[in-house]
């Protein structure tokens, strides 16, 4: 780690007057990414601006029936918040999917978000990375890319975002509320991450100077169908190779509504609109599943070490909708797929 | 006394691992490292450091500590809390897991001098009256362990476990006890520990 100055900032404005007057700083509340990439150089902030002291820990209903959580509520007070577990349990679910108890006592929900890549090359300052360097190459469409996207890739990027909560908050469509230098502004989710493009850099719409105050949730949670259904290389404590969440409305055996998302295929939580209107109105069974997922993956692009995921991605978003449509979610302590 | 004595003695004749390496026996091995290795260790830290007053295990200690110090470090280079372990340094084993005002959480991944006014519990702060604690307890009663070095993690992890009242059966023991590795595959060992301190609590 280099060395950096730190302090404390007292409330939000005290934060951006903070930031103002250093321009190479950061903000820090769980450090969970930000120190480890610290650590190995990746991230080299002249100061640390600690956010934990705000008042940002509440988990609030709004006037509109929605919930608003602030944004430094632990991943785990959030994924056990009785109105999360009762109204949003796919939220709830797919935060204990993510990481480690001890982790998730320590992530804030706005970190959550802020989350970087675990591409190996975006962690080896030896390597080339345009994420990391921009202009220097991608080390990873030509080498190792197990973990890597399938999805709205570029010449210039083919890293995956890492986050579970992200692909719920996604299907749940979410509002960030954010603090900046010209006072308080929101971006919806789905404009929230971007796609890699030539800047991969710039992975979210988030700019240097703002902080993430809340997460805001509309009212509609899904909470009689829904799922979510992580893929990975070990039962627990282990990255998506491939995640799914899944919200529906039905009306008997039809879908009168549907949302889902996938992680650990793009650059962000991925959902496609046509696939979606595809499954309105149509009996909720494995060819209309099937069909919504051949419409998501027809622009898939597999790299090689990651080509798998196509199919894996194929088989999720079946099995995920088929789970939800069932009323038999993913459980995240039994890990026997439903 | 003749007892202190034999200790003394046998302290002399055996010293730790620990004695031999903080008494510079290592040096000639030091020398071998490179110039860049040697520097980067010496290189003076660019920011000053920070007062902070931290409590553990109910003493509270005031320190002047670099921006960089994770808790892991100054618990055991600073405050020679040598049980908390470190194993990846990465937030991915556990082995540094320490309660942070009752809460489990992983003390490499945590900045020293974001911890003013927390209460920290490590493992040495969970034996009271010379009393093993339950958990430490049921470790030695299931051999939860092999080689040890996990333990101290899987512990204060397990401590952390059993407070927030969330695992009811062993399959659930195992889901949020995913933090902590243990190489040597002690598992259901540590799992059947785990069951006992619950059961007891």
């Amino acid at each position: 780690m280099i060395g950096f100055e730190y302090s404390r900032a007292r409330d939000v404005a005290d934060a951006m007057n903070q930031i103002a007057a250093s321009p190479g700083a950061k903000f820090v509340a769980g450090g969970t990414n930000l120190i480890d990439l610290m650590k190995v150089y990746v991230e080299t902030p002249t100061k640390l601006i600690d956010v934990t002291k705000l008042p940002l820990d509440k988990v609030e209903q709004t006037a509109g029936g929605g919930l608003r959580i602030g944004a430094l509520v632990r991943n785990s007070d959030l994924a056990y918040h009785p109105i999360v577990e009762q109204r949003y349990p796919m939220l709830s679910s797919a935060l204990l999917s993510g990481a480690s108890q001890q982790l998730r006592n320590m992530a804030s929900a706005g970190g959550n978000l802020l989350q970087r890549t675990r591409c190996a090359y975006f962690y080896d300052i030896a390597t080339p990375c345009n994420k990391r360097e921009p202009g220097s190459g991608c080390s990873a469409i030509d080498g190792h890319n197990r973990m890597n996207a399938i999805l709205g890739t570029s010449d210039a990027c083919i890293a995956v975002h890492p986050s579970d909560m992200c692909v719920a908050l996604a299907v749940l469509e979410a509002t960030v509320h954010v603090a900046g230098p010209r006072g308080e502004r929101t971006i919806a989710f789905a404009d929230f991450h971007r796609l890699p493009g030539e800047t991969p850099q710039h992975e979210t719409s988030l700019a240097a100077d703002e902080l993430i105050i809340a997460i805001e949730l509309p009212p509609r949670g899904f909470a009689s169908n829904y799922t979510y259904l992580k893929i990975r290389d070990r039962l627990s404590y282990a990255f998506a190779l491939v995640s799914a969440a899944v919200g529906l409305e039905l009306d008997g055996g039809n879908i009168r509504d549907a949302r889902f998302a996938l992680g650990g295929v793009a650059h962000k939580p991925w959902r496609n609109a046509e696939a979606e209107a595809s499954l309105r109105g149509k009996a909720a069974d494995e060819a209309a599943f099937a069909k919504a997922a051949d419409i998501v993956l027809r622009e898939a692009k597999g790299f090689g070490g990651n080509t798998f995921k196509i199919e894996l991605a194929r088989r999720t978003i079946v099995r995920a909708l088929s789970q939800a449509a069932r009323g038999t979610p993913q459980s995240q302590s039994s890990k026997k797929i439903a | 006394m003749p007892l202190k004595k034999t200790e003394a003695t046998a302290h002399a004749q055996h010293p730790t691992r620990r004695e031999i390496i903080a008494s510079g026996a290592v040096l000639p091995i030091a020398l071998t490292l490179t110039p860049g290795a040697a520097a980067q260790t010496a290189a003076p830290s660019s920011a000053s450091s920070v007062p902070v007053n931290l409590t553990i295990n109910g003493t509270r200690h005031a320190l002047a500590l670099d921006p960089r110090a994770t808790l892991l470090d100054v618990l055991r280079d600073q405050l020679d809390l040598t049980g908390t372990k470190k194993g990846c340094d990465q937030g991915q084993c556990g082995a540094c897991t320490v309660l942070i005002n009752g809460r489990r959480v992983v003390s490499c991944l945590t900045l020293a001098v974001m911890q003013e006014d927390a209460s920290i519990t490590t493992i040495e702060g969970l034996a009271t009256d010379g009393k093993l604690h339950p958990l430490q307890q049921a470790f030695i009663d299931h051999d939860a362990f092999q080689c040890g070095y996990c333990t101290p993690g899987q512990i204060c992890s397990a401590a952390g476990l059993i407070a927030e009242g969330k695992a009811r059966t062993p399959e659930q023991i195992r889901e949020l006890m995913s933090g902590n590795i243990c190489r040597c595959g002690a598992y259901p060992n540590i799992v059947a520990a785990i069951q006992q301190a619950m059961e007891q609590s």
